[in-house]
């Protein structure tokens, strides 16, 4: 479980971006961060995964306080973290079977055929089995998320934490994508946390929702909540787009 | 203002050097990326080096004898101040000044494009030290070619000289060998080579200094490979009037 208490944060140019956010993202749930562009979701999970340190606040991973650890905690914190970047972030200059295999050749003490069994087992799983070879640019956004998918589980993380991960993609690869993180976090027993303005993600995953508005938790609820909320800001931006006004007017 | 944006720029660089001067967490994967910027920065590098040396030794050789040498000058003349000059500067100044150019800008955009496309954030985010694992090999890699590149650069400058002696006549070969030959000081050629290693620290060091900086997109990855190739090449000037110093 992972729990944010009171996090605040404010660059060094005087501008506060992040008020007082606390919330609980439970083990075994996708938790969705949702909010429009601006209102600071990057932010926050810049925070929760210590790219950006919060100017007040704790950041509880299982009760252990990311903020106030010594660098070599952090450091192993780390290694049972997995990041699904927006733009997949992988490694140019390796083919796709080495960027699964970095994060075992990092840290594990496996042999090199265990190594690449296991990534072999980690592309079998987001259904790229023969894809190994190609590089990166050789391949779609879709299946390159596929891969950044691979490679964040290839070390039996803990937490997952997934940075817009059908920006760019349709509709069709994005349910794909949710579906197999979905499933993934399922088996796993992962905290997993999805930062999306995607509301199909909303509506299909989201089993926690924590909706950001102006940097402060605006709102927190499911995906069922979310269709009853009365809460007008929430609505503004969910059912913004006429599809999902009609999806309300229906459940109502 | 001024100085203290540079103060501040060298306290971050050498809060950087910090980072990258740690020991490798895995020597299997250093291992293989050292491999791979030994090819990339040195090896590739190679033909450049080989080609401006060739024709920068022919010219050197044709405008001293053409130009300076005169009738009360000894016939060794013009192979002697071509030696003195590959040796003492143009094997390992000038042409670490190019490099600066190939090798700098190629390792600023490398590492700027990583910044920028967040596979930076991504090893950072998985426990690496992202800065140890990029820029420690460029350095070891670039630092290990360098020698070779300036033997290299000039044994070719060398044949680039005879080639005016055989093919243009312009010197007689007996006279060039002679000129080579005459007075050689051994410590001319290791002053070279101490002189390239300090370098090629400043060229890998710097321009991955300028690429781990980036912030923005593409834009500021051309401006930081820019930046890059002016740094060095400024540094290795003035590192050069120090060295020589010392040296000499």
């Amino acid at each position: 479980m992972i729990q944010l208490r009171g996090i605040s944060k404010t660059f060094e140019d005087g501008r506060t971006v992040l008020r007082d956010i606390s919330t609980d993202f439970h083990q075994g749930n996708t938790n969705l961060i949702i909010g429009q562009s601006g209102s600071g979701k990057t932010v926050l999970m810049k925070c929760i995964v210590g790219l950006f340190t919060p100017s007040h606040g704790q950041v509880l991973y299982d009760g252990r306080d990311f903020v106030t650890m010594n660098k070599r905690e952090r450091t192993m914190l780390r290694r049972e973290m997995g990041m699904i970047f927006q733009s997949a972030a992988l490694f140019d200059s390796m083919s796709v079977l080495e960027n699964v295999m970095f994060p075992l050749d990092m840290f594990s003490f496996d042999s090199y055929k265990e190594r690449r069994r296991r990534a072999q087992y980690c592309l079998d799983r987001v259904n790229l089995q023969d894809a190994g070879d190609k590089f990166p640019g050789e391949i779609s956004g879709g299946m390159q998320k596929r891969v950044a998918i691979a490679r964040a589980i290839a070390l039996n993380p803990k937490y997952l934490f997934c940075d817009e991960p059908n920006s760019g993609l349709d509709p069709k690869t994005s349910l794909v994508i949710d579906e197999l993180i979905h499933s993934i976090t399922k088996e796993y027993g992962m905290t997993t946390i999805i930062n999306t303005h995607d509301m199909n993600s909303v509506m299909g995953i989201g089993e926690h929702i924590l909706y950001i508005y102006q940097g402060e938790n605006a709102w927190e609820g499911t995906k069922d909540e979310v269709i009853h909320s009365d809460n007008e800001r929430l609505n503004s931006f969910i059912f913004a787009s006429d599809l999902f006004r009609k999806v309300k007017e229906v459940n109502k | 203002m001024f100085i203290q944006s540079y103060l501040t720029a060298l306290g971050k660089y050498l809060q950087l050097m910090g980072r990258v001067f740690s020991v490798p967490e895995r020597f299997r994967v250093f291992w293989k990326q050292y491999l791979k910027e030994m090819t990339q920065l040195g090896v590739d590098s190679i033909g450049i080096v080989l080609l401006i040396s060739f024709f920068i030794g022919a010219v050197i050789c044709i405008q001293i004898k053409l130009n300076i040498q005169s009738a009360w000058m000894p016939n060794w003349t013009s192979g002697y101040v071509t030696r003195e000059i590959f040796l003492l500067e143009f094997s390992s100044s000038i042409m670490c000044l190019i490099l600066s150019g190939k090798v700098g800008s190629n390792i600023a955009s490398e590492i700027g494009t990583m910044r920028v496309t967040q596979q930076i954030d991504a090893l950072e985010i998985m426990g690496v030290n992202s800065a140890s694992f990029l820029i420690l090999p460029k350095i070891a890699g670039l630092m290990t070619m360098i020698p070779i590149l300036v033997i290299f650069s000039t044994i070719s400058g060398f044949l680039g000289a005879y080639a005016t002696a055989y093919v243009a006549h312009i010197i007689t070969p007996a006279h060039l060998t002679e000129g080579l030959q005459h007075d050689f000081n051994v410590w001319f050629f290791w002053m070279g080579v101490i002189k390239s290693f300090f370098f090629a620290f400043i060229i890998a060091s710097v321009s991955s200094y300028y690429g781990y900086r980036v912030e923005g997109g593409s834009f500021e990855v051309g401006k930081a490979s820019t930046d890059a190739v002016v740094a060095s090449s400024m540094l290795i000037l003035f590192s050069d009037i120090f060295l020589t110093n010392i040296l000499s």
